[in-house]
């Protein structure tokens, strides 16, 4: 009996009687992260990296949930579990199964670089790998993040020389925060959406700290918008909300405008780069660095990136689960194959 | 090329015109004379011979990226096009171009005298003095189709800006056959010309589809109505003496018709003709796929030429003895055509007859029989106007009769390419026979985007099997399939094509049950093809 099986509820270990980012409800559940599609409601218990729990009561309500710190090991029935950081957003870490010497590293969302924001990816060795692929095909490759900050700011700038307001769409949690803590607040104001103003007070309660910014409320003086940057979720996009900022540009940041069909597709005037997850060449860093002989792919490109893995004399299956990778940020489905 | 990839980027990265406009003048205000040319000619669709092939393109991509073929081939279906998933795919150069889009022209061209392994030296090393964009503007120099919405006549708006000359005058000087590699931009474009080319056409005025009632247009007295024929809008010049015939699509067609070039050549004078080329025969229009006979091939053989005899049905006057008379009204040009046409019989010329009526119910009647005489409608010209260039609202409109329609069945879908390259965008069509779904079209257009995404979602969730990049789906939504034209066809499950399929609009009201059957189109055919 393999020490973490995959179940209609999500990945189980048995020996410890728990789940790791289940998507059904359980009695307890380990969280890699506290994004929406990791980190369900209904679970009795949960688990999760210290940084993540205001997130996810803020979202998730009261719910019953012990912290941990990364690198902290914690027994249960003699298996071993740890958190390390998974660089993907603000708590988000790849956990850690050790029982004699089989060891799993369910590795949730990732990348590999810094950010900024987040605790940098640490690589972790395991005899058993899960790792997600949501953009595991070789024509996803990142700019490094300096030069696609360089560009939103420039942009900004551009905007804010012609009198224009610079509407930035990114998930509110995760995104936003890393564009808010690498944007050139001498460039003007900078104003945030509900939903990222609430994240970041969450935040702000385990210590993070972001350039000063500001709620927009109907009060808020629309002269004061000119020229400066607002931070939104894409579900603002096509909003009566948006509206007040007219006249305004609109740009939104994730890893698909780098295909140009995405960026088209998406009625936005610009499309910036940048994504949270791992690009082609951090998967294959990552599967290489872990040394784990048996991997298994989890949501994206999941087929074909087997498929290479295999090709390259690994161990490799698809497990199909019910993460949506950077999905739910532009709010389409621009999954490979429907699973 | 760093100039010109940052215009192609500048371009697909809006779809406001006032911006492509300016991108263009500012690219046209800083480029060379050289580059200038290329610009214009790779915008308007004028694209030199492609030096290398696609498959060629993949295999040296892969590996140079080192990558397996089946993992290139993977990326590219998911990209959807080959240029950019090329640009994506290879490692990262670190450099920006530091040739021209001239030099990279040239560079193209030579390349059609090297042998593979020359070639594959060229190109790769071009890959490698790129930044990605450049990269992906290169390659499209190579598989060609940019798709950025530049339109001939956005292009003539930026070099009249560019260069202050008119707008009428440019895309003139703009047509015809000139070849960029040979043409310095100050003759073409800053030269006044029209001498020096005897063969150049005039811009075409294209009508608008009729948007109001008729009634709204006033009396009908004022207007030159005339039946719309599905054919090919052409122009046959005899300047000099000499004969050319170009197409809409501003081609060169001359030696595609020789009946026409015949009858040129007894025109005892000087003069422009605008009209419809059409198959022709026993006194009437053959359908679209006979002219179809005609266009797609280079060499017309005798049977080709007895079976699908094509004729000009004339309809308008641009010169008359060697003065451009565009500006005059229409119906001046109309008393010059008759004039002209009677005193030159042909039997491959036909004078666009006028319908007289004195309402427009009495016009709307006629209209009626437009299909069974296979004509598409109905033009509607103001007696009034001149010839102007291009597309434009107000004095002439087409007013076609409501296209042929049925209610189908979607059964297969596809991804899209470019824009629509991760949605099931492109489907297929199916009617009712004998308690089975006969497949008899393929659409991808008439739905906007919100329905696509909601089509793609369904077809996501309803896949029965799947056959390379075809998926079945479940047969639940129905589709109003409109088109121009049905013919028999041998080639089809159904024992029929359709001319222009495409989806009217998305039936939410029909269950699958309720859509047409394969008798119902066999009808249609019956009805429809009796003009042969
Ligand atoms: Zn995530
Ligand atoms: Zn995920």
């Amino acid at each position: 009996m393999s020490l973490i099986t995959f179940t209609e509820s999500g990945f189980y270990c048995e020996k410890a009687d728990l789940y790791i980012d289940p998507w059904k409800p359980v009695k307890r559940a380990l969280i890699t992260h506290a994004h929406a599609d990791h980190s369900r409601s209904g679970m009795n218990h949960y688990m999760a990296h210290l940084h993540s729990i205001p997130v996810m009561k803020h979202r998730l309500g009261d719910i019953d949930v012990q912290g941990v710190e990364y690198g902290e090991t914690i027994c249960v029935n003699g298996v071993n579990i740890t958190f390390y950081p998974a660089g993907h957003v603000p708590g988000s870490a790849q956990i850690k199964l050790e029982h004699k010497s089989e060891s799993w590293v369910i590795m949730g969302d990732y990348k590999l670089g810094s950010d900024g924001v987040s605790t940098p990816f640490e690589p972790v060795k395991c005899s058993h790998l899960v790792t997600e692929s949501t953009f595991g095909l070789p024509i996803y490759n990142w700019e490094p993040q300096d030069e696609v900050m360089n560009t939103i700011n420039k942009w900004w700038a551009e905007n804010a020389a012609s009198g224009v307001t610079s509407v930035m769409l990114g998930y509110a949690f995760g995104k936003a925060q890393r564009i808010l803590a690498n944007l050139d607040p001498s460039l003007g104001e900078i104003f945030v959406h509900g939903a990222i103003y609430h994240t970041n007070n969450a935040l702000s309660e385990v210590g993070y700290k972001f350039p000063k910014t500001e709620y927009v409320t109907n009060e808020t003086d629309k002269k004061r918008f000119r020229g400066a940057i607002i931070l939104a979720p894409p579900s603002a996009l096509g909003s009566t909300w948006i509206r007040k900022f007219k006249p305004f540009k609109v740009a939104t940041a994730s890893g698909w405008m780098a295909l140009r069909g995405a960026r088209r597709r998406r009625n936005v005037d610009k499309g910036f780069v940048l994504s949270d997850h791992a690009d082609w060449t951090e998967l294959n860093k990552a599967v290489t660095d872990s040394g784990a002989e048996n991997i298994f792919v989890t949501h994206g490109y999941s087929n074909v990136f087997a498929s290479w893995l295999k090709n390259k004399g690994l161990n490799a299956e698809v497990v199909k689960t019910a993460f949506e990778g950077e999905l739910s940020e532009i709010g389409e489905s621009t999954t490979a194959e429907p699973e | 090329m760093k100039k010109f990839a940052r215009l192609i980027s500048a371009l697909d990265s809006t779809t406001k015109t006032n911006a492509k406009l300016e991108a263009l003048v500012n690219y046209l205000d800083e480029g060379s004379d050289r580059d200038k040319i290329w610009c214009v000619a790779l915008l308007t669709g004028k694209r030199p011979k492609r030096p290398v092939k696609t498959a060629l393109l993949r295999t040296w991509a892969a590996e140079e990226a080192n990558l397996p073929l089946w993992l290139f081939e993977e990326s590219y279906y998911i990209v959807g096009d080959l240029a950019e998933t090329v640009a994506l795919i290879l490692p990262p150069s670190g450099q920006n171009d530091s040739k021209s889009l001239h030099e990279r022209m040239m560079q193209l061209k030579s390349l059609h005298q090297k042998d593979e392994k020359e070639v594959r030296h060229e190109i790769t090393r071009a890959w490698k003095e790129m930044s990605k964009v450049e990269r992906f503007v290169f390659n499209k120099l190579i598989t060609g189709g940019f798709r950025i919405g530049v339109s001939q006549k956005l292009m003539v708006r930026a070099l009249s800006k560019h260069t202050g000359i008119e707008e009428a005058k440019l895309s003139h000087r703009l047509m015809g056959n000139w070849v960029p590699a040979e043409t310095h931009f100050s003759e073409l474009i800053l030269e006044s010309s029209s001498t020096e080319n005897l063969s150049r056409p005039y811009p075409f005025y294209l009508a608008y589809p009729l948007e109001s009632d008729p009634e709204e247009l006033g009396s009908p007295e004022k207007w030159q109505i005339e039946f719309k024929w599905d054919g090919i809008r052409g122009q046959v010049i005899k300047r000099d003496g000499k004969v050319y015939i170009w197409s809409r699509g501003e081609e060169l067609v001359t030696d595609r018709f020789p009946e026409l070039v015949e009858m040129g050549q007894t025109l005892d004078r000087d003069a422009v003709l605008d009209g419809e080329i059409i198959a022709y025969k026993d006194g009437a229009p053959l359908t679209f796929n006979h002219l179809q006979t005609r266009i797609g091939r280079k060499r017309i053989t005798k049977k080709i030429l007895e079976n699908s005899p094509v004729k000009l049905i004339a309809y308008d006057l641009l010169e008359y003895e060697g003065s451009d008379i565009r500006q005059e009204p229409m119906e001046k040009r109309r008393i010059f055509l008759e004039q002209l046409i009677n005193s030159n019989p042909h039997d491959a010329l036909i004078l666009s007859e006028c319908i007289k009526e004195k309402s427009w119910s009495g016009v709307a009647k006629i209209r009626g029989k437009s299909r069974s005489l296979m004509a598409e409608g109905l033009m509607l010209k103001r007696k009034s106007s001149e010839y102007k260039v291009g597309r434009k609202r107000g004095d002439w409109w087409k007013w076609k009769v409501d296209p042929m329609a049925i209610d189908a069945v979607l059964i297969y879908a596809m991804r899209g390419h470019g824009r629509r390259a991760n949605l099931y965008s492109d489907y297929t069509f199916a009617v009712w026979d004998k308690g089975e779904l006969i497949p008899f079209a393929k659409a991808y257009s008439g739905l906007t985007d919100k329905e696509i995404k909601e089509v793609d979602r369904f077809v996501k969730q309803n896949i029965l099997e799947k056959f390379g990049p075809v998926r079945s789906v479940e047969p639940h939504l129905v589709f109003e399939i409109g088109f121009e034209g049905i013919a028999p066809s041998t080639r089809h499950k159904s024992g029929i094509a359709l001319r222009f399929p495409r989806m009217l609009r998305w039936r939410k009201d029909k269950s699958p049950q309720e859509a047409n059957t394969l008798e119902h189109l066999q009808s249609m055919l019956d009805v429809y093809q009796d003009g042969n």
